[in-house]
């Protein structure tokens, strides 16, 4: 692997943390859209080249860069919201947290069993830093828009890892996953927009009508 | 051929966007099934050999979750007839068209060989489904799809880690690369132990939350009590089925692996706790429908220990998995009806359901004693067996909360379905259009006669077929 590959995995960790940092939610959705662009670019960098990989690269890029993006700023410009207020977990904390996270994930990467070509690379702790960041983004914050942000670096941070296995996954396989996060995210569009119709807001505190008596 | 249960609920769908009518609609979702469910049945009867690559291959486990969905979606699918013609106002295009997507996914799930295909539709069913909890387009209707679309993409998310770890395991240990279900099965030992370990855990955290074992169960009572009743049967009777296939397979590989042993102490567990979960929820719920819900992480956890204790269990287990899924559509269906009926799904205001809607009422009431196990219905038999064989490998502690539990969930579920089917109806009760009619009744009707068949008779096929996909798991043929 060389060093602008890890250049690129150590962009992705300052993503995760502006994402964690920021009340802003179209800065958010931009951070992700870029860390998927990178996500697109790393396996072209790091494997031979052959049109299994030109296609994913694209279709990566094109999804996590673009569509993705544009489907959840029309759910934020819908619900005519800009910020997340008050969150479960403030933006001290998860900053705190997530730095925390992340020396973590770089000690036990060190401790992890790896494959002799794949030791002493940033991929694995990158993976699990965003893995854990996004788990943090999806407990710590209220609106539904930014809980989908959290789950789009946790499966960020899952793809991350499949970096190390891009020889051994189907064209099919990948390109299936990826449609299932688009999809995924087109659905979770809709359920926001219709949250906010119904509540004028996009609290999912106010989810808690269901509830055992 | 396999290609025809996946393509054919897609042109399906595909037919019902294009009706205009929405009393028409429905009726492509019986055409389609019944078509579906002849060639599950042929396809049962002479398998077709593996696609090139391994990819697509029906075997005994396929088949046995292949069968129960078909049976279970076009029993789903006349009722749906029925039951939409009672809610003409409310646009079902989106409805209908999910219902066959989905029934293309839950055939996908179960002829894929591939781990990566299979969690694809696995994860394509729990998409499905979203815009079906929904139907009702009500403020708890979408609290409850979102908390369910949260935690099963997530779970499914870590399953996919899962599955990223167990290819790495491959790696590891220097073999080639492969997801497919025959390799892994045959490498299984040689497999990296470290990374197996993990995979194998967080792939039972991701099935299981899409499965419902407790304690990755809290969408369920949501998504179920929301839920109109036909979805319900299919989430609790297809779905779940879909999930714990995908840990059979896990189960499969687990067990030719070193640490087989292990994997089905942690099942054990985790199927015991699910019930006792279950037996604190379900007493004192004032809600029948999510009632139900917990009833659903009873049942995973029964099968759940089936497996775990292995042996003459997975035959009973496999058993149990139709005979729950069965018996759990005619609980969702007849409880839509009363739900129609009553307008109301409390046990405060629906009160003697057996005057008001008399054959929705004894449904109810004969598929709540079939679902606790008692004689002479279905699930009676497997978990009978169960215990037998908890007793016979003398597991004493296993098998004793098992009846436990099982006693405890009775008395629960009892106190809260006898008031509802036998109690008083209210005086000042709401006028509603719902009166049991043939359409409604006869689709659970039929179910319900199957579920008392099978606790009597077990047909030879169905016998055979229970056999093989145990000995798959490695249990005594």
């Amino acid at each position: 692997m060389n060093s602008l590959a890890d250049q690129l995995l150590v962009l992705c960790l300052l993503i995760n943390f502006a994402v964690l940092g920021t009340s802003r939610l179209a800065f958010s959705v931009r951070s992700v859209a870029v860390q998927g662009v990178l996500l697109g670019v790393l396996p072209a960098l790091v494997h031979p080249f052959s049109w299994h990989l030109a296609f994913i690269v694209v279709s990566i890029i094109l999804v996590k860069g673009a569509l993705i993006p544009t489907l959840i700023i029309r759910a934020i410009k819908k619900a005519e919201i800009e910020r997340e207020f008050s969150p479960f977990i403030g933006y001290i904390p998860s900053l705190v947290l997530g730095a925390l996270f992340t020396s973590l994930a770089f000690i036990f990467a060190a401790k992890l069993p790896l494959a002799p070509e794949h030791e002493g690379l940033l991929v694995v702790p990158a993976a699990a830093a965003t893995l854990m960041s996004g788990f943090l983004v999806l407990m710590g914050r209220r609106k539904a828009i930014s809980q989908v942000l959290g789950y789009l670096l946790m499966e960020n941070g899952i793809f991350l890892f499949g970096l190390l296995l891009a020889d051994a996954m189907p064209v099919m396989v990948e390109a299936g996953a990826l449609l299932d996060l688009l999809v995924g995210i087109f659905v979770m569009g809709i359920v926001i927009n219709h949250i906010s119709r119904e509540f004028s807001s996009i609290d999912t505190s106010r989810l808690s009508a269901l509830r055992e008596e | 051929m396999l290609w025809a249960l996946v393509l054919l609920p897609l042109f399906g769908a595909a037919l019902t966007w294009l009706v205009p009518d929405n009393r028409r609609r429905a009726w492509v979702l019986p055409v389609v099934s019944l078509v579906h469910l002849a060639i599950t049945v042929a396809l049962i009867a002479e398998a077709p050999a593996a696609s090139p690559g391994g990819w697509i291959l029906l075997d005994a486990l396929g088949k046995l979750v292949l069968a129960g969905n078909s049976v279970l979606f076009t029993v789903c699918s006349l009722y749906a007839v029925g039951y939409l013609a009672y809610r003409l106002k409310r646009p079902n295009r989106v409805l209908c068209a999910s219902l066959l997507v989905c029934l293309s996914a839950m055939s996908l799930v179960a002829i894929s060989h591939h781990l990566g295909l299979l969690w694809i539709a696995l994860e394509a069913t729990t998409l499905t489904m979203a815009p079906l909890i929904y139907f009702n387009h009500n403020a708890r209707s979408i609290e409850a799809t979102w908390k369910y679309l949260l935690i099963c993409s997530v779970g499914i998310a870590i399953a996919l880690l899962g599955l990223f770890f167990l290819a790495y395991s491959t790696i590891v240990a220097k073999q080639e690369v492969s997801l497919l279900l025959p390799t892994l099965i045959a490498n299984a030992a040689a497999l990296h132990p470290g990374w197996r370990h993990a995979a194998f855990i967080f792939l039972l955290v991701g099935f299981g939350s899409k499965m419902g074992l407790a304690p990755l169960h809290t969408w369920k009572p949501d998504a179920y009590g929301e839920a109109p009743g036909l979805v319900g049967a299919l989430l609790a009777g297809g779905l779940v089925n879909c999930a714990l296939l995908a840990l059979l397979r896990v189960y499969q590989i687990a067990v030719a692996s070193t640490e087989g042993a292990l994997f089905q102490e942690v099942l054990l567990v985790m199927g015991l706790i699910s019930m006792a979960f279950a037996a604190v929820f379900m007493a004192r719920q004032s809600d029948f429908k999510r009632m139900l819900a917990y009833s659903s992480v009873e049942h995973v956890g029964i099968i759940t220990v089936a497996l775990g204790l292995g042996k003459g269990a997975l035959f009973a287990g496999l058993l149990h998995m139709i005979n729950n899924s069965l018996t759990k559509g005619v609980l969702f269906l007849s409880c839509g009806n009363i739900h129609r009926a009553y307008n109301s799904k409390s046990t405060q205001f629906v009160r003697g359901a057996i005057r008001r809607t008399p054959w929705s009422g004894a449904l109810f009431m004969a598929a709540f004693l079939a679902i606790t196990g008692s004689p002479p219905f279905a699930p009676f038999v497997s978990e009978f067996l169960i215990v037998s064989s908890a007793f016979g490998q003398g597991n004493h502690v296993t098998g004793g909360l098992f009846l436990l539990f099982l006693a405890l969930i009775f008395i629960g579920m009892a106190s809260t379905v006898l008031p509802v089917v036998l109690g008083e109806v209210p005086k000042d009760l709401e006028r509603t259009r719902y009166r049991d009619a043939f359409p409604t009744v006869f689709p659970p009707l039929i179910l319900m006669g199957i579920v008392l068949v099978l606790g009597v008779w077990i047909p030879e096929p169905l016998r055979v077929l229970l056999h093989d996909a145990a000995a798959l798991l490695g249990g005594e043929a």
